[in-house]
């Protein structure tokens, strides 16, 4: 249902992205300039991220999912049979 | 635009709110029965909330021209506690009936922990066994999607579940597909950090269309904002979708899904 030119849309939400990944970074600076940042940097979370900003660089579409499952606990089918 | 909020807890909010509703075109709001922000000690806690739901924000809307509607249950977070829960469900009965009460919600799962999920598949067969509408609230953040999952779980494996009654709300990227894929219909929350943004949630819908799907601002005692509707709109019209596009989601869409309640005698502005 997106009919829009892909330039409006770059056009549009340029500033919004860079202004998203400034973000990403100024606070990945954040953790690394704190005390004892090896413990952070063994934080589940922290691959999280990792994995999430992988996803950023692939070229195919439905990344805002895949980000969202690289933040996501796993299903395990069948835990209702246990 | 007149529209409808179909999720929001103004119980929470302050009578300014309702007002800055009615000003941007809120013409109805549903409110389904959550957690408080604190765990409450007793089930006659929820005897009083409940009456509060029914009557009191019942008659606070429709000082500003809103009508109001609402849901009962024990919620997910409360739900942790079965004793407490099954008291509050054997409440349930002498409230159903009363004008504006649209079935059960929001029920689902939290923590996505075996007592939520007892207590959970107990409201699900509550409801089941009276054909009352089901509101369904899924996860937050790193728990959604398994959440979401075993929520999906449940209600496949109770046969009388018509997926046409029952609306399963917060839904993102990752669960959105497989719920409207089920049949079920789905809300998407417009929040400005652990939710959708009315920019995303506009992608979902060009992504996923407009069938069975509708946009709600849970304006709740959290950081949250309750006019979030008005700015999804703002972003459909941005991206030139039409307005009966935007009208079908934010309106005709609740409008339906309600309707399948005896109890929403919802009047239309003339
Ligand atoms: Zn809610």
């Amino acid at each position: 249902m997106n009919q829009r030119p892909a330039a409006n849309v770059l056009e549009n939400d340029f500033l919004t992205i860079r202004h998203a990944i400034l973000n990403v970074a100024a606070g990945l600076d954040r953790i690394d300039e704190g005390s004892d940042n090896a413990t952070a940097k063994d934080d589940h979370r922290i691959q999280q991220i990792k994995n999430a900003l992988a996803i950023l660089a692939e070229p195919d579409l439905g990344r805002a999912e895949r980000v969202q499952l690289a933040f996501s606990r796993p299903y395990e089918p069948g835990w209702n049979k246990k | 635009m007149d529209y409808i909020d179909p999720h929001i807890h103004m119980v929470s909010r302050i009578t300014d709110d309702y007002e800055r509703l009615a000003r941007s075109g809120c013409v109805a709001i549903s409110e389904p029965a959550f957690w408080a922000g604190f765990d409450r000690g007793s089930a006659e806690a929820f005897r009083d909330y409940f009456s509060q739901l029914i009557d009191f924000e019942r008659s606070r809307a429709a000082q500003y021209g809103i009508q109001h509607f609402c849901w009962l249950c024990i919620n997910a977070k409360e739900a942790e506690n079965v004793t407490l829960s099954r008291e509050v469900i054997s409440l349930i009965p002498e409230f159903l009936d009363r004008p504006g009460v649209l079935g059960i919600g929001e029920i689902g799962l939290n923590k996505n922990t075996p007592n939520e999920t007892t207590i959970f598949t107990e409201q699900v067969d509550f409801a089941a066994s009276r054909d009352e509408l089901i509101l369904i609230h899924t996860p937050h953040l790193e728990d959604k999607y398994l959440g979401t999952r075993m929520i999906l779980d449940v209600l496949t494996s109770d046969s009388r579940v018509k997926p046409e009654r029952v609306l399963i709300d917060h839904v993102e990227e990752h669960t959105v597909k497989r719920v409207l894929d089920a049949g079920y219909w789905c809300g998407m929350t417009l929040y400005p950090i652990t939710k959708c943004t009315p920019a995303r949630a506009a992608d979902i819908i060009e992504r996923h269309g407009t069938e069975r799907i509708m946009a709600n601002s849970a304006g709740d005692w959290g950081p949250s904002d309750p006019t979030a509707v008005p700015k999804f709109i703002f972003e459909l019209r941005r991206r030139g979708h039409s307005e009966a596009t935007i009208r079908k989601i934010v309106y005709d869409n609740p409008i339906q899904f309600f309707s399948q309640s005896k109890r929403f005698d919802f009047t239309p502005r003339t």
